[in-house]
């Protein structure tokens, strides 16, 4: 299909993070608007009701919004999406420090590991 | 609004004295797409054809929308078989014309969507379509019918991995899940995972288990493949 998944995690949790990270990312702006539920499952290769509950979720976290008729749009609520920003970091930091931490390297290695590393990953993005 | 959309009470059905199905009982919601899984001769082709009213219980009932499962209830359902159900000689828009003659919700505007979506020559004749493309049009027969259950017996099998993909991306954009729900057998189980709502695993004429897909992966952290085996292991 078109875009792979992992099978350890439910595909609307999935769908849901590559969407937060577009929208940190700038790929998807503040106020635009999302795919139709039916292209956005065409395009994931996923059922509509996954990608419903996606929308639904999202409406919940107040990332976006849906306006009867028009379909669903991220927030223009710059507040929000900072601290989406914020916790999206977060996140992903206290995951490789509990990775390093679990592989045994105290906190000064896993500091000094980073500053070696970071000129090399600069301008390099993955999804 | 019926909850148990299609409901198996106590189905028991033996075929010369040979048990298909062994007192099965469950409820399929509406608007999901579900799954039959299992290994050959379980038992899922007989509970679609029960479900269709094609075949009948040798003991209990099969309801679809409150109404018991007999050949009256084709209007409401479409079912597309496991074997070639198509006429040789027909073109393929013959085929297509034939069937909206056939069944009163057969959308010809859905047809013809799904026809272009598919890359079928209309002007075809049946007999001289690949399997793959006589693999479409089955679907695409049963996809153009607003009928709210549809049925359908190994609609992957044996058609290779750029038809299975067209076969399951027109089920996405055509479907109606307001208003269809879709019950299937099938053996590719990793490549129709992702439009699964949900699934039921059978063997020897019992189902083992009825799960949401998503909470497969949650709960368990399985894919559908290894929780299959697990199931059908027990």
């Amino acid at each position: 299909m078109s875009q792979a998944f992992n099978n350890t995690q439910p595909i609307y949790l999935q769908i849901l993070q590559r969407l937060c990270r577009q929208v940190v990312r700038g790929e998807i702006k503040a106020g635009e608007k999302l795919l139709s539920v039916r292209e956005m499952a065409l395009q994931c290769g996923v059922n509509p009701n996954t990608v419903q509950r996606v929308y639904v979720e999202l409406e919940r976290l107040e990332i976006a919004e849906t306006r009867r008729g028009l379909g669903s749009f991220i927030t223009e609520d710059e507040a929000r999406l900072k601290r989406l920003r914020k916790q999206l970091k977060n996140e992903q930091i206290e995951n490789f420090i509990a990775d390093m931490a679990e592989t045994g390297f105290s906190p000064e290695e896993i500091l000094a590991g980073v500053r070696e590393k970071l000129p090399d990953n600069k301008g390099r993005r993955r999804d | 609004m019926s909850e148990h959309f299609v409901k198996f009470t106590n189905v028991t059905k033996k075929y010369l004295g040979r048990v298909a199905l062994d007192n099965v009982s469950f409820d399929l919601p509406r608007g999901k797409i579900a799954a039959l899984v299992g290994p050959n001769g379980s038992g899922k082709s007989t509970i679609l054809k029960l479900t269709a009213g094609l075949v009948h219980p040798t003991k209990g009932s099969v309801t679809v929308l409150g109404k018991t499962a007999n050949r009256r209830i084709a209007g409401e359902v479409a079912y597309l078989s496991e074997s070639d159900i198509l006429y040789p000689f027909f073109t393929v828009e013959e085929t297509i014309k034939f069937n909206a003659g056939l069944f009163a919700d057969f959308d010809r505007q859905k047809a013809k969507e799904i026809l272009s979506f598919m890359h079928l020559e209309p002007d075809q004749k049946v007999k001289h379509l690949s399997k793959g493309n006589r693999g479409r049009l089955k679907i695409l027969l049963a996809l153009s019918r607003r009928a709210p259950l549809i049925l359908m017996d190994e609609p992957l099998s044996g058609l290779d991995p750029l038809v299975r993909d067209s076969i399951i991306k027109s089920m996405i954009s055509h479907l109606d899940l307001q208003e269809q729900t879709v019950l299937m057998s099938t053996h590719e189980v990793s490549e129709v995972e992702p439009v699964l709502d949900l699934v039921m695993s059978i063997n020897e004429g019992h189902i083992m288990a009825i799960e949401e897909v998503e909470n497969i992966r949650e709960q368990y952290g399985l894919s559908l493949v290894d929780w299959m085996k697990e199931t059908l292991a027990k």
